[in-house]
């Protein structure tokens, strides 16, 4: 067992000025807070990577600055999955008794590092194969792009469907003071922005941000706050989108299946109160949706447009708005997902509190639907 | 100039593949066997890069990118004619673009 004892979290956006060490030692500092514990207190750290300040050991550089000295410490790299992926080995660790508590925390200066927005679209490009991908000039977007124009195929998804998503995120977004767009959109506004890899288009597309998130693993409460992880599990179908094992399947239900499976319990998706699901782009989110169940196939944008993932619906997602609408600042992008989850789950989400949240999935893919991790996060009555 | 698209396949396991490797993905054997794709298939999946990653792309955006499965069984992504959809019949070889080699597919 383990327990989420406290959250920090940055408004993304603009930080001008601040590095990627800057960033995630306000995250770290607002999670030691929140959980009433001292540096000292904290035996093990993990951090992932950041693009903007590239380091073989990131983790100790972390700590040296910030002022720790843990029993353990060291990064994690599977994409845009290792947020969740954090959380499920320092879950694991600490439901082994290995470590008491463990300080997981990720920050990146992505959109006012120099070179911009142009910077990181080349540099996570890079995720593709160096000699049958890299050199055709494919962006992450692209990669995206071909999982969307298939998924749309087969699913019979519209470009105006998919633009739905964008706009329950967006809507999310405006009721919360961190986030990176708050301005509301249409499904028109969707439609008409700038295309970026057919049928993609910018608003279908996360926000490069700058941000930081951190959260503290426990195997002790040490506050009010009663949110532990239940179960968690991975899955790993492929790294490149072109030895994909196929364009429409992939290993989100694998490894949600994992995570019910640790928990013991006989749970299905639906179980959920609450969901945090990466919305890296529209297809993302919708892709996911389908594939854990959440929506039967080509389903989900319409249950969006109906109400069912708002957050007076049935099943409110992302209540923050998402990497879409709160920002993607990189590994620190889906923890935001996991710190709102946490706010919900603890009553402290303010103008954004849903109605229940004791029971909450989460889920995040790293590469072109790569990599998988789900996990299950439930309040103690 | 052009030349054909390589593909490996595996002697003992009959296992097709794009991406060059000195051993069989699937069974492990070594030594697969690298042949010439005959450049016809079949679009599985079309998306136009408007926005492209690099100075030098940008020049050629807006390009189409394809996913296409080739008749001999391996699917590769390569460049598109413009307005390839899916389930069109294509052939393609390498041409030089840019000063890179790259697959490239037109209607058949």
């Amino acid at each position: 067992m383990s327990w989420i004892t406290g959250v920090g979290l940055l408004p993304f956006g603009r930080h001008e000025g601040k590095n990627t060490l800057d960033l995630m030692s306000e995250a770290a500092a607002l999670a030691l807070d929140d959980a009433g514990l001292k540096r000292a207190d904290i035996d093990g750290v993990l951090t992932g990577y950041a693009t903007t300040m590239p380091h073989i050991m990131l983790a100790t550089v972390f700590c040296e600055h910030f002022g720790l000295s843990p029993a353990y410490a060291h990064g994690l790299q599977v994409g845009g999955a290792t947020g969740f992926a954090m959380a499920m080995l320092a879950h694991e660790l600490v439901a082994a008794g290995r470590l008491k508590h463990v300080l997981v925390v990720a920050g990146e200066n992505r959109l006012s590092a120099p070179g911009g927005r142009d910077k990181v679209v080349e540099t996570l490009a890079q995720v593709g194969h160096p000699v049958h991908e890299v050199p055709l000039g494919p962006t992450i977007p692209a990669y995206y792009g071909l999982v969307a124009n298939r998924y749309m195929h087969e699913h019979f998804l519209s470009e105006a469907d998919l633009a739905e998503l964008a706009v329950l995120m967006r809507a999310n977004a405006a009721t919360h003071p961190g986030a990176q767009f708050r301005e509301p959109i249409t499904v028109a506004d969707v439609l008409a922005s700038k295309p970026i890899a057919r049928p993609l288009k910018l608003l279908d597309c996360c926000a490069t941000a700058d941000g930081a998130v951190a959260f503290i693993v426990s195997r002790e409460r040490t506050g009010a706050a009663a949110v532990r992880i239940i179960g968690a599990g991975q899955a790993h179908t492929h790294q490149h989108i072109s030895e994909a094992p196929s364009l429409t399947e992939f290993g989100a239900h694998l490894a949600m299946d994992r995570a019910i499976a640790a928990s013991g319990r006989k749970l299905v998706t639906t179980d959920a109160d609450y969901l945090a699901i990466y919305d890296s782009f529209t297809i993302t989110l919708a892709i996911l949706l389908e594939e854990l169940g959440l929506a039967p196939r080509g389903q989900s944008c319409s249950m969006a447009r109906e109400g069912y993932f708002s957050r007076a619906g049935t099943k409110p997602i992302n209540t923050h708005g998402g990497l879409m609408s709160y920002g993607h600042c990189g590994v620190a992008g889906a923890l935001a997902h996991l710190v709102e989850t946490q706010l919900q789950m603890t009553g402290r989400a303010g103008d954004r509190q849903v109605a229940e949240a004791g029971l909450a999935f989460l889920h995040g893919d790293g590469g072109v639907m790569s990599s998988h991790v789900s996990l299950i996060m439930e309040r103690q009555v | 100039m052009s030349a054909a698209i390589s593909y490996q396949r595996c002697t003992p396991c009959g296992h097709v593949w794009y991406f060059a490797r000195s051993f069989c993905p699937k069974c492990g054997a070594r030594e697969p066997v690298t042949s010439p794709a005959s450049g016809a298939g079949i679009v599985h999946a079309v998306t136009i890069v408007d926005r492209a990653p690099t100075p030098d792309m940008k020049a050629l955006a807006p390009y189409t990118l394809v996913m296409v499965d080739a008749d001999e069984g391996f699917r590769l992504m390569a460049h598109g004619a413009p307005r390839l959809a899916i389930g069109d019949r294509v052939t393609g070889s390498v041409v030089e673009l840019a000063g890179r080699s790259i697959p490239i597919f037109k209607r058949a």
